[in-house]
This record gives C-alpha cells, structure tokens and sequence, in this order.
C-alpha cells in the first residue's frame, strides 16, 4: 500500500495568525468589489449601448439633469473618501479618536449626498420625470439608485464600525474592520466617478 | 492554544452533537455541506417529479394529462428548480464545502459564518420562490423578454427569487477562492493540490464574476415589469435581444458551474479505482481554469437564431469551437489513466465511467450545436434538450452520484449496500439513455422543445423516451433509498476504503469537528499511487 | 497558510499623500466639468471617460492602496474590468452590426 503524502506527527497548530485573518480578509474584500463592478457592470454595458443607439435621446434628456447638484454632489463623495481614507490611516497608527471622528464625518457626508440626491429626485419628479419616461431616464434612476441603496448600506456598515471604533475595538494591531469599510466606501466613491459624467455632464 | 494539546487527540466526530441549534447556527464546513446536501437532493427529487409529470403527457400525442398552460409552467418550475437550486450551488455548495478544507488541510473555509449566511439566503431565495407558486410563471427557466415581461404570471417573483440566490452562490465562490489561496497547509503547493480543488477555484472564480451579471439582468427585468422601463421593450426603443445578451453572458459560463466540479471529483475517483497516478496532471489542472476562461466569450451560441447579426453569430460559433479542446484534454487524460489501470468497478468508478462516456456525447453534440449553420436546424429542438441533458444528467449528475457514492463512508461514517448501488447505477445509466437518446433523433426530425402536444408521427420515439424516464425515475429510488438505508446501518466506514491518497481519507470517519489535530505538513503530491513521485516537479 | 508564513509589513499611506490624492480628484472634477460645458463633438465622452479612470486609477491606487497589493489583488482587481469590455464590446458588436436592426 502507498504511502499517505504526509506527516502526522509534525504540524502547525490550528488557529489562524492575526496576519492571516487580515490577508484573507483583505482578499475577500477585493473579490467582492469584483463582483459588484460586475453588477453595476449590466447598466453600464446596458447605457453605452443605448447611448449609441440614441445619441439625441441621451443628449437631450442629459440635459434635465442638474449639473450643479450632480457637481456639489461629487465633492462630497470625494471629500468623505478621502475622510474615510485619513481614518483608516489614523487607526493603523493607533489614533483611535481621531479615526471615529473621520469616520463620523464621512458618515455625515454621506448623509448629505442623500439628502442632495433626494432633492434631485424630488425635482425629477415635480417635472413629472419617471424611471418610465424613456430609456435614459431609466438608467439614470436604476443607475443611481443602485448607487444610493450602497451609500445606505456603507452608512449602515460605516455606523456600527464607528461605534466600535469610538470604544475603542480597534487600534493598531487590529484594524480590519476599518480597512474592509473603506474598502467598500472607496467602491461606492469609484462608482459615482463614472456615474457623474455619464449621467450628467455628456449624457 | 498550547494547552489544547490533550484535548484535540480525543475524537469527536463532527456529526456527535445533537439538537436544531447546532444545524441551525453551525459554521462548520461540513455541517454546512450536509445543509446543502439535503436541501439541494430535496430540490432535484422535486423537480425530477416535475419531469416525470412532464414525460407522461407527452407519450401521446395530444394535451389530455395536463392542460398545454400547466405544461409551460410545469417545464419552467422544473427548469428553473434544476438550474438555479439544485445543479448550480450542486457539487460546488455540498461536496465543495465538504471536501475543499479537508483535502487543503485547513480547519475550515475562510469564512466560516459567511458560510452560514450564504446557506441561509439561499433558503431565503427558496421561500420566494416558493411564494411565486401562488401563480408560477410559464415563462421557461431562461424567462426570456419579450414574453417575460408582458406575461400575466408572476415572473417578478420568481426571479427576485433567483436573484436573491445568486448572492448564496457569489458568497461561496468568494469563500472558496480565498480559502484556496490562504488557507493550504504547508507544502500544499498549487502543483500538489488535488483536481477537485483546481476545479472548484475555476468554478468559484464564474459564481464570482459571472453571477452579479444576471443578478442586475433579473433586476432589469422586475424593473420592466414594476416600473414600466423599457430596456427590453422594441416599443420604448429597447432590445429584447439584449436581455439574451446579458442572461447568457451568466447562463453560459453558469452551465460551466454546473460541469466544472463533476470533473474534478472525476479526476479523484479515476485514481484511486484504477490505482494509478492521474494521467496529465497539470494538463487537467490548468484545462479548468481554460475552460472557465473560454466559457466568458462564448455566450451568443444560445443566440443565433434570435436575429443576432452574422458578424457576432460568425465569431461566437468560432469560439464556441474552442471550448472543445480543454475539455477534450481533460476526456484524454482521464481515459489514459484508465489505460492499464487496475481497474475496480466499485460503484463511484462505474458513476465515473459513465460520466465520461455520456458527456462525451454531450460535449460533442454541442460541438455541432456551437456550428452555426447546423444550429439554425437544430436550435430549439429536441437536440438541444438531448445535448443539454447528456451534459447535465450525463455530465453533473453522474459525478454528483459518483461523489455521494465515493465520499459517503467518509462523511457520513457508514456503509450502504453496494451491490444494490450497483443495481441503482444500471438503471439510471439505461433509464437515462432510452429517455435521452431518442430525443436526438426527435430533434433532427425538427420536434421542437416545449410543447405539450406534437404531431402523430413522433409518438413512438416519444412513448420510448416516457418508458425510459421510469427506468430512470426507479434507478433514482433505488439509489436514494440505498443511501438513506445506508445512513441507519450499524457498518461503520473504515477511515480509508479504498487507500485513497488524499488528505480527507487520513483522518477518521467521519472527520473530527476541526478536521486535523494539527496542519499537516505535506510531503508529496496526491495522485502517487503505485509509488510515482510527483509529477515533473 | 504557504502563500505567507512571515508576517507582511502593512503599509500605511501618509495624510500628506492622501491630501495630494484629494487635491488631484478635485482639480480633476473641475476639468471634467468645465471641459463639458465645451462642445468636442464626438470626444466630449471619450475625455470625460478618460478624465474618469485617471480618477478611478488615483482612488484605487491611493485610497484603496491597491498599489501595496499582491498580484492576485490586482488580477481580481482588473479581471472584472476586462470582462465588462467584453460584455460591452460583443454586444455593441451585434447590435450594430445586425442587417435588421431590432
Ligand atoms: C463542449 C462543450 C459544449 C458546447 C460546445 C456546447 C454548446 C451548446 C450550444 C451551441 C447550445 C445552444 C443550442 C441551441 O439552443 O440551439 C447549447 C445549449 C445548452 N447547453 Fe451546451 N455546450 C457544451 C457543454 C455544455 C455543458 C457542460 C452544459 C451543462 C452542464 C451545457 C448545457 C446546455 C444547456 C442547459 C443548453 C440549453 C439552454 C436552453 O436554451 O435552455 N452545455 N450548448
Ligand atoms: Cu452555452
């Protein structure tokens, strides 16, 4: 009978180093954000296809869309990134107020881009604009409101990380859950850069 | 953990403790798998009824069993219960789990409790669809637009179903492939893993990056429905043809989800039952991640009747071509490990044997499908339901029931009866042929798929392929039976029955809770059976 | 656990680096703006794209420190994108090139 191909007797022990839950939960995070360029993937191939077809139609309708609002919103996305990116830098050295207190801003920041997108689609609708209005209209509600729900959730996930942070769960050794939010916080910033000029600014 | 030493050479099987909240809330690999094991074995017993329903209006010649309306939704529910519950999340979600910590030497996936949550939304993804039956759809399981959308049934329903489960599925993949790439034991190298680990990376890697695509296409399609959109809709300056382009660009790489993981427990049974080292190990290894590669540009062979343009039609029937040739090297390589081999045609092997056979009948078929000009004849005929099935029945099933058969004394600890699963392996092998074969010849002859009537002159091909699906339907009983009966019998499995070679089959059976009292160091490839040392290394 | 038995250094990205990457992405913003209220034609969305991934690329790099990972991060980072061109492209393809246009 053949030889099993290994050893019994030697071996490591079971549990996983701190520096292994971090690469794996790094990768993992990675391989989700893969799978969400994916899923916003559909309405892109979906609104450069239609873009093609209808220039006039985009061109046209791009046009009832609120540059500034689009504008003022995208400084906010951008400034919470870069909020959330000074948090995380302030936890992996150990600043813990520091870094719940970036995250708290970044948590109001994205707040006010609600608040800014709720006005707009207020706005759309007061103009008696639909998702069925015609197939620009469309995307740009299923676009953007796929968009909202991850600013919600991020908030959602951003929220619980934060308290967490303020008692003080996580410092140097230990700032996973810090990272993996941003991770996903950058994502919805990254989305929303293609999004803007897409939607508002060529149509 | 220094002090745990003591503890962990105490064997505790993973299945001793007791009670619904240790099921409920496990994050054991295992456990998990055994979760998915029932839920999807319900799920393909339910729709194999379904199918037997189907068979029997359709050996005569007219609707007189069920009505033509309940047809459509009877081969839409069994489609879509077969695709989406039970042969997608498959071998991947039960066997995976299972197996893939243990042959790798780690306790556990990467993310044990994500596990858990993958499963729960996966039943989750169940219970709507099991809402939707309040008026099931009849759309088919592809739910193409524009009938989709214009249908009265509650298609809405359904899909969100569909999508919801698609999460469970994406959750997995993500799971498997970080465990893969973080979780092996030492000296477990990429060239030393066994087969069914670098298939199950391939088909983790389509569940990832394929499945968010018919996600939002689904999406679209409840938007269609809820909100008026009109991206599918020629009236509001949609495309139909373009809900085919994203539902394919999942749905083809997702029949490679299906296939994938029977290959690799192929590869792990011809092995240890021809007890040689597998024939072109790396060949085989690398031939799955080709053909999930190759499986993301191949998507418009569904299409190319649906008035895609020539130019597209041309070069996807081209590509197509070239999904043949990984795996006709994986057909190759296992063949030549048969060559010579010891051959031991325990019931596992004769599932194996049979896969290669019948999915060399599919494989080949689709060849033909996959020219464009033959398609034009035979796209949506009886071929295509013959080609499908000889790959899924032929193909998945087959290495579903070779892996039950071949892993049950390890997970379950116990024995079944093995000259009965012989006699169960006979019948659904016959059964599935006199069901299946016929169908191909029904198809050139131009009977088209999904309907309930036909006419006259096809009805003793179509009697034949009735009679042949109670063979079948009996050689299922039988063997689930057996399985079950197996699982109350006093015959312990002995750890290692058949001298397998590979991690799972060195710790006891059933596995303890945390698999391995420690990581195993490996020292050698898994396949050296008649003493071969690693390949090439 | 063979991919990395020593402990990785983690490295952390300086406030000053992000302050430049911020500065970058709003003068970025500004261009893509002003540029749109410009008539090129043709080229206003092929800028406006490009602008847009050079901003993308500074987030991922920088905020994301995609520029500190391993090779495996940046092919799950990169796969996606190149399977969205071809989703994208294969169906432009047919569409455009159908002789009945649907
Ligand atoms: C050599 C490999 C394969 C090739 C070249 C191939 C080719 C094709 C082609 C061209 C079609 C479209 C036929 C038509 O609708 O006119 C088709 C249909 C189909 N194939 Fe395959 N195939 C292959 C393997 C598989 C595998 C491994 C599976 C699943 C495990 C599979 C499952 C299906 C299904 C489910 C359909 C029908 C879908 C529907 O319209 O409902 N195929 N195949
Ligand atoms: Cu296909």
């Amino acid at each position: 009978m053949e030889q099993a191909n290994m050893d019994h007797a030697e071996g490591h022990d079971l549990h996983l180093t701190p520096e292994q839950e971090y690469g794996i939960s790094k990768l993992g995070m990675w391989l989700f954000l893969g799978t969400e360029i994916m899923l916003f993937g559909g309405l892109f191939a979906a609104y450069a296809i239609f873009r093609a077809k209808y220039p006039e139609m985009f061109l046209e309708s791009h046009q009832e869309l609120n540059r500034e609002m689009g504008a003022v919103n995208t400084c906010i996305l951008i400034f919470s990134s870069l909020t959330m990116a000074i948090g995380v830098t302030a936890i992996q050295r150990g600043k813990q107020m520091l870094a719940g207190i970036m995250i708290l801003v970044t948590i109001i920041c994205g707040l006010g881009f609600g608040v800014v997108k709720y006005f707009e689609y207020g706005a759309k609708f007061a103009h008696h604009i639909y998702p069925d209005t015609n197939i620009f209209f469309s995307l740009y509600f299923m676009m953007t409101g796929l968009h909202m729900l991850h600013v919600f959730i991020g908030l959602a996930v951003l929220g619980v990380i934060m308290v967490l942070t303020f008692k003080g769960k996580f410092n140097e050794k230990y700032s996973t859950p810090v990272e993996m939010g941003g991770l996903y916080w950058h994502l919805v910033d990254l989305v929303w850069i293609y999004l803007f000029p897409l939607l508002y600014l060529v149509g | 953990m220094a002090n745990h030493t003591v503890a962990t050479n105490v064997y505790v099987p993973f299945l001793e403790q007791k009670g619904f909240l240790s099921w409920f809330l496990t994050t054991d690999h295992k456990r998990i798998g055994i979760l998915y094991l029932i839920s999807i074995s319900l799920f393909f017993l339910i729709a194999g009824v379904l199918a037997l329903l189907m068979r029997f209006e359709l050996m005569t010649p007219m609707s007189d069993f069920v009505s033509p309306h309940t047809y459509n939704v009877l081969f839409t529910l069994h489609g879509s219960l077969m695709v989406f519950f039970f042969i997608v999340p498959g071998l991947a979600a039960s066997f995976g789990n299972f197996l893939i910590p243990l042959m790798i030497g780690a306790p556990d996936v990467a993310f044990p409790k994500l596990n858990l949550a993958s499963y729960w939304i996966y039943i989750v993804g169940a219970i709507i669809t099991l809402i939707a039956l309040l008026s099931p759809a009849d759309t088919g399981w592809t739910f193409y637009t524009p009938y989709s959308a214009t249908t009265d049934t509650d298609v809405v329903m359904i899909t969100f179903g569909v999508f919801v489960l698609g999460f469970s599925s994406i959750l997995t993949g993500m799971n498997f492939i970080v465990t893969i790439h973080k979780m092996r034991a030492p000296g477990m190298t990429w060239h030393r893993l066994p087969l069914f680990i670098w298939a199950s990376y391939a088909t983790a890697v389509l569940q990832l990056l394929a499945t968010p695509v018919v996600g939002i296409t689904l999406l679209m399609l409840i938007a269609e429905r809820s909100l008026g959109v009109g991206f599918f809709d020629p009236a509001k300056g949609g495309d139909p043809v373009l809900f085919q382009n994203f539902f394919w660009f999942y749905s083809h790489p997702a029949v490679y989800i299906m296939i994938i993981p029977a290959m690799g427990v192929i590869s792990e049974i011809i092995p240890v039952f021809a007890r040689k080292p597998i024939f072109g190990y790396k060949a085989i290894a690398y031939s799955s991640l080709g053909i999930a590669f190759i499986s993301f540009l191949v998507w418009a062979h569904h299409m190319f009747t649906s008035g895609i343009s020539e130019v597209a039609a041309t070069i996807f029937s081209f590509l197509t071509f070239l999904v043949a040739i990984p795996t006709a090297i994986k057909v190759f390589n296992w063949t030549a490990t048969l060559y010579k081999g010891s051959i031991e045609l325990h019931s596992a092997m004769l599932y194996a044997l049979g896969f290669i056979f019948l999915f060399t009948i599919g494989g080949l078929t689709g060849v033909f499908l996959g020219a464009l000009a033959v398609d034009i004849h035979l796209h949506d005929t009886y071929f295509v339901v013959a080609h499908m099935h000889y790959v899924m029945i032929g193909g998945t099933v087959m290495g579903f029931f070779g892996a039950l058969h071949f892993w049950y004394p390890k997970w379950f600890g116990k024995m079944f009866n093995e000259s009965v699963a012989k006699l169960a392996w006979f019948l659904v092998f016959v059964g599935f042929n006199i069901t299946f074969f016929p169908q191909f010849f029904l198809g050139i002859q131009g009977m088209p798929r999904r309907y309930a009537t036909y006419p006259e002159e096809f009805e003793s091909l179509m009697a034949l392929s009735t009679y042949g699906s109670w063979i079948l339907g009996l050689g299922v009983l039988i063997m689930t039976v057996n399985l079950i009966k197996g699982l109350f019998s006093d015959e312990k499995a002995p750890q290692n029955p058949y001298g397998s070679l590979s991690l799972e089959w060195q710790v006891p059976s059933p596995p303890p809770t945390l698999n391995f009292d420690k990581i195993p160091i490996v020292t050698d490839w898994t396949y050296g059976y008649g003493k071969k040392k690693e390949v090439d290394a | 656990m063979s991919e990395h038995t020593h402990s990785q250094e983690k490295h952390i990205t300086s406030y000053k680096t992000y302050f430049i990457v911020w500065v970058a992405l709003m003068v970025l913003t500004f261009v893509t703006v002003y540029i749109s209220y410009l008539d090129f034609g043709q080229l206003n969305i092929v800028i406006a794209m490009v602008v847009a991934s050079i901003k993308a690329g500074a987030v991922a790099l920088f905020f994301m420190h995609l520029k500190f990972e391993d090779s495996i991060t940046w092919l799950f980072a990169l796969f996606p994108i190149a399977l969205l061109f071809l989703l994208i492209g294969m169906t432009i393809l047919d569409t455009f090139t159908r002789i009945f246009p649907i």
